[in-house]
């Protein structure tokens, strides 16, 4: 415990605490949707998609990364919609195609034209993002809390009609909602956050922070606010946990929250066997 | 004038005509039965009525202060409903989401009209219930609730009954034909004849030949004579 005082003094702890808590309150969010619509996947290959955008910003030497992995995910984000909506078999087979692509192609341009002695170290804090999360500069932090309270305030805007859009689109579309508009709004949405949620848990743990909360709190509850009120809140709780965890155990940070969700996922699944009511 | 025209339609989808030359109209009050084999274009039909399809040729006009969007729509479950975690009140008013455009939240008003078609549908006890734990036939009236909601003049279902079982299905139609009392327009598709021509009032026969009229001259036609007798010779 005193140990645990000590290092929440430290300023860098401060900031991966503020950035985790607002990253899974953000991907928890737009998961129950994801996890609903059956996008689960679109989720996986945008967080690729991120990684080979973050390899070739390392190439070309951008100053500040993050200004060309947040288009280049969006603009995949919506590539991957409009390939997704046509014919179901080909649109998994594309973003099985971007997906991988991306991921190999990143991994090729940071090889080649690696600048840094510790070629392997990096990819792994890209993929893992092992210490990223602890090294966070002033400006990171407060990029990460503007865009969080934007989707935060899109997604309370906009609650009634993700829902109607979720549940059933031919008949939102039916009675004059757009509903090709919102798609394109969740998909630009996760691709935001996605690209924010690679310091914390790195691009190939980010799915588990979208689908894990969501699924827990579907265990359980019946109703969609109920729904995603949980799945916020178990985020968040994970999120702390696998930070604080993470620190006094110096284990990697992603990992351990994601092992967070997974336990608890574990434990709304035995929850909902021992209520019985939602055994299905 | 009519609620609903269509002249001259031609109907397919990807660039293949599915339906050509269609016309006809729909009145306020009446209950219009769309029939037709399978892949004969009754969803297409219903689709492009509803401006989910733009239609290939011809022209759709809406009348009588009804606009496109002031339909309610009964759609076919999808799969992605099957074990959708919500209560069955959010989904009726759901319903309302035409009605209160740009506006985030609903009002009051548009609670209470939730509320009011709920207990219509005879569901308002199952409010808080969740919709995957229904039944069948508790599930379509919660989407006849919702799509009330969406409309008070017209209501265009896909397939009302498919997958209930046979006394569920009379309840289904017999609330159907209430609400046609009460005034609501019903245009339906269906692949059960039998019943088409028990409750409608018009028939909109399509396929390779195309009827459209009142069920009793659908009767006499011999279209409905070789349809009926197949379905009533069918000792299922």
């Amino acid at each position: 415990m005193e140990m645990l005082k000590t290092y929440l003094q430290f300023p860098f702890v401060q900031y991966a605490l503020i950035v985790g808590v607002l990253i899974a309150l953000c991907s928890s969010l737009l998961g129950v949707t994801l996890v609903l619509k059956r996008f689960s996947f679109i989720g996986d290959g945008l967080s690729h998609v991120a990684f080979g955008a973050m390899a070739v910003a390392g190439v070309l030497h951008l100053s500040d990364d993050m200004l060309f992995v947040l288009p280049a995910t969006v603009i995949a984000a919506v590539l991957l919609l409009r390939t997704g909506k046509h014919t179901r078999i080909k649109g998994d087979a594309a973003i099985a195609m971007i997906s991988v692509g991306a991921l190999a192609v990143g991994y090729l341009l940071l090889s080649v034209f690696s600048t840094s002695a510790n070629l392997s170290g990096d990819v792994c804090t890209t993929l893992f993002g092992s210490t990223s999360i602890l090294t966070l500069t002033v400006a990171e932090v407060w990029l990460c809390i503007g865009l969080s309270v934007a989707v935060v305030i899109i997604f309370i805007l906009f609650y009634n009609r993700i829902f109607a859009v979720t549940f059933d689109e031919d008949f939102a579309r039916a009675s004059g909602t757009r509903a090709e508009a919102y798609n394109l709004l969740i998909a630009i949405v996760i691709a935001v956050i996605i690209v924010l949620a690679m310091n914390l848990v790195g691009s190939l743990l980010i799915s588990a922070l979208i689908i894990f909360p969501a699924m827990s709190a579907m265990r359980l509850f019946k109703s969609f606010k109920g729904v995603t009120v949980c799945s916020a809140v178990l985020s968040v709780t994970c999120a702390v946990l696998g930070i604080l965890i993470s620190i006094l155990w110096s284990t990697p940070v992603g990992s351990t929250i994601v092992a967070v969700d997974i336990c608890a996922f574990l434990i709304f699944c035995l929850a909902a066997k021992v209520k019985g009511g939602t055994a299905k | 004038m009519a609620q609903l025209t269509c002249s001259g339609l031609d109907l397919g989808y990807d660039g293949r005509t599915v339906l050509s030359g269609l016309d006809f109209r729909v009145n306020a009050g009446d209950y219009l039965c769309i029939v037709g084999e399978n892949g004969s274009g009754k969803s297409t039909l219903m689709k492009t009525i509803l401006g989910l399809i733009r239609p290939a040729g011809g022209k759709i006009t809406w009348g009588e202060g009804l606009r496109e969007n002031e339909v309610g729509y009964l759609p076919q479950q999808t799969v992605v409903q099957k074990d959708f975690p919500a209560t069955v009140q959010e989904i009726v008013l759901s319903g309302c989401q035409g009605r209160a455009g740009r506006r985030p939240f609903y009002n009051k008003e548009e609670k209470d009209l939730a509320r009011r078609n709920m207990e219509r549908m005879g569901i308002l006890l199952l409010a808080r219930r969740c919709y995957r734990e229904l039944s069948g036939g508790q599930q379509q009236r919660v989407l006849l609730a919702r799509a009330l909601c969406a409309t008070r003049k017209l209501l265009l279902m896909d397939e009302p009954v498919s997958g209930l079982d046979p006394l569920v299905t009379a309840e289904m139609y017999e609330l159907i034909r209430e609400l046609n009392r009460e005034g609501v327009t019903v245009i339906m598709v269906s692949h059960d004849v039998a019943a088409a021509v028990r409750y409608a009032s018009h028939i909109l026969h399509v396929g390779s030949e195309i009827f459209f009229g009142t069920v009793a001259d659908y009767r006499e036609s011999a279209l409905a004579k070789r349809f009926l007798v197949q379905e009533e010779g069918d000792p299922a």
